[in-house]
């Protein structure tokens, strides 16, 4: 047995982790019966379908009429310098505040681009963060930690 | 046909409605909602033109912005941002040949070659025209339709709504662009996520891990975000090929009278096939621009030019996607149907303001229903009146590097995110979706179905229930109660259409038509 489609039978194997995991924890919820459903049975009985379609792509793709299809390779850096720095944006922002976590923000994940530099960046930075500040604080009065709490409001 | 005239009329006095507005200390007095139209329409557009983010990236972004807004104000903006965002995905497709969004795939093809011999602003307007028509006999549709559906609405129980909820999720299914048994498989990961959090006949928590910000459920705009928006941007930066932009070309916006008599029968094919694919469950703007191309191409005497510069390879999908853009409202204000990831969005959006979307808004809310109505009429006159003029900062925008711009989406998406409950867990979990659609997209499997799965789960779960315990656990309910039936039957129908080996090979090409 070989793998014609490895996009398939990713997805299939993703979904078939996915469905068990929600249809196993799910059992630890009340099941009941149909005419008085615990909240167990949705995620139950839609966790087994999702595994089942699962298994059901994951052979699709190991028959001999699926399409040859390969999984690229993993941009890993710009992921991680995309996501890294929201991640941080979201763990930082009530102790830093909204200006050094744009910042931050925008001077990480700049360097995902092939054509980066530190001019334009420090830049695009300043003015992305200006920017932010009239529309959200200033303009719709939305509610921010602005600085960082050992500075003060 | 009196009463609907009278309707319309209600809406437009709520949309005319002149409010005092105080800025620099200054009461003026405006109308708030055209204003909100125009800056709707006018940012929609700005968004919709960067390259790479499409209308559901768009709108979830700019979402928090109407939170403060009063409900109609907000909605009318909404709509606003979303047309304006398909306008702008055109604007791009003709000039860049890079498609805004899916549904202005098609226009790349003949809007491209249009620009490259020198006729980018006949094609921009004609863009903008056959947009302009489809959204005013939208409108009309949506006015005469709306009523009776909601009549029909109330004769809906339990086991009718969950039949027209599977209806819709495997119209999207079937509609949408990849693997059948995948889509199904992504509509049962978006239910199963949409009922994260607290169960609301139990009051048990579930998948919340103990964690508090869980217990609440997952936001539907962490999701879209997350699964439109960052995986987007994280893909377009892997491509680093360079643009061909039309920037100095665009001039001589207006058609010639040979044009205007190529392009009337493509607008009006294009705007009846749009209208009635719009109003299917899970159709929208993407099938009807796709099956406005496939038709003209065959119906029309200058075939031969299409992908050559057609005219009517620009009208006849540009005028569909906007006709359908505008009647896939009417299942979601009629029946509290989300029939796209868009109007998934907007159910968000209406939940937010207090308004349970459904049959009931147009009674107990006309002024909202009416106007929201009216407004999409405004919206599209302000996209011909805005855009054309506009067209010279449309085009420097375009000429924007993209290392400048996708900070910006970061930051604005990060913002966005963080304010909708002041919540620095969303922006974490916003980061984990990005991951999690980018492997989505790597392995080909499609966001839309997920993410209105994602917005059905609850209510899909909700009906299942009330309807069998009200039949005390008998399944057969659902076949039983006629209406119930024959929703299933067209849920049926789909299915097996889709899945038919003539069909099935048809379905391929007609999105890979490039």
């Amino acid at each position: 047995m070989k793998i014609r489609n490895h996009k398939d039978f990713w997805a299939g194997a993703m979904f078939l982790a996915f469905g068990a995991f929600f249809a196993g924890y799910a059992t630890r919820y009340k099941f009941g019966t149909a005419a008085n459903m615990g909240p167990g049975y949705f995620p139950v009985a839609l966790g087994t379908i999702l595994a089942v379609l699962g298994i059901a792509i994951v052979v699709s793709s190991l028959s001999a009429n699926a399409a040859d299809e390969k999984v690229d390779k993993f941009p890993w850096p710009v992921l991680l310098l995309i996501l890294g720095p929201t991640a941080l944006f979201g763990l930082l922002l009530q102790t830093l505040g909204l200006i050094v976590c744009l910042l931050m923000l925008v001077a990480i994940s700049s360097y995902a681009s092939h054509e980066f530099n530190w001019r334009s960046t420090l830049l695009n930075a300043m003015v992305l963060t200006v920017l932010s500040l009239t529309i959200f604080v200033w303009a719709l009065k939305l509610q921010f930690p602005l600085w960082p709490v050992f500075i003060g409001n | 046909m009196e009463s609907m005239f009278s309707n319309l009329g209600v809406g437009l006095t709520a949309v005319l409605a002149i409010e005092p507005y105080t800025i620099f200390n200054q009461t003026l007095s405006l109308p708030m909602n055209i204003v909100y139209c125009v800056l709707g329409a006018f940012i929609g557009t700005l968004i919709g033109v960067l390259p790479g983010l499409g209308p559901v990236a768009t709108i979830a972004m700019l979402l928090p912005a109407t939170f403060t807004l009063p409900p109609l104000g907000g909605l009318i903006m909404l709509s606003g941002i979303y047309y304006g965002a398909q306008y702008g995905g055109s604007t791009t497709a003709i000039l860049v040949n890079l498609p805004g969004e899916t549904s202005s795939v098609v226009t790349c093809i003949d809007g491209y070659q249009m620009a490259r011999r020198g006729r980018a602003g006949v094609a921009l307007t004609t863009a903008a025209l056959g947009s302009f028509f489809a959204g005013c006999v939208g409108t009309l549709l949506l006015a005469a339709f709306a009523p009776p559906l909601a009549e029909l609405a109330f004769k809906f129980g339990p086991a009718e709504y969950f039949s027209l909820i599977m209806l819709g999720l495997f119209g999207a299914i079937a509609l949408s662009s990849g693997s059948l048994l995948k889509s199904i498989a992504m509509v049962c990961l978006g239910l199963l996520g949409g009922i994260v959090g607290t169960d609301v006949s139990s009051g048990v928590s579930r998948f919340a891990f103990d964690i508090p910000e869980l217990a609440d459920g997952i936001g539907f705009v962490v999701v879209a975000m997350g699964v439109f928006g960052f995986a987007e941007v994280i893909s377009n930066l892997e491509q680093k090929e360079t643009r061909e932009i039309f920037t100095k070309e665009v001039s001589g916006m207006f058609p010639s009278k040979e044009d205007f008599k190529r392009m009337v029968a493509p607008v009006l094919r294009g705007t009846a096939l749009g209208s009635v694919l719009g109003i299917l469950p899970g159709g929208g703007a993407v099938l009807a621009a796709f099956g406005a191309y496939a038709l003209e191409k065959k119906v029309s005497k200058n075939s031969a030019e299409f992908g050559k510069g057609a005219i009517e390879g620009v009208a006849a999908p540009e005028s569909a996607n906007n006709a359908a853009a505008q009647t896939s409202f009417i299942p979601l204000l009629t029946l509290g149907l989300p029939a796209n990831a868009v109007m998934a969005l907007m159910v968000g959006a209406m939940t937010i303001h207090n308004i349970q979307p459904g049959p009931l808004v147009m009674t107990t809310n006309p002024t909202l229903f009416w106007g929201l109505i009216v407004s999409m009429w405004v919206g599209n006159l302000m996209l011909v009146v805005l855009n054309l003029p506009l067209i010279g900062i449309w085009v420097k925008l375009l000429t924007v590097p993209y290392r400048y711009l996708y900070p910006a989406i970061l930051v604005f998406c990060c913002i966005g995110v963080f304010t909708i409950s002041n919540s620095s867990f969303d922006v974490l979990l916003t980061a984990g979706f990005g991951f999690l659609g980018y492997v989505f997209f790597r392995l080909g499997c499609e966001g839309a179905p997920l993410l209105l799965g994602f917005v059905l789960g609850p209510m899909l779960e909700e009906h299942f229930r009330r309807a069998l315990l009200l039949s005390h656990g008998d399944f057969s309910v659902f076949v039983t109660r006629p209406l119930s039936l024959s929703l299933l039957l067209v849920t049926a129908v789909l299915v097996v259409i889709v899945t038919l080996p003539s069909i099935k090979s048809k379905r391929v090409e007609a999105f890979h038509e490039e």
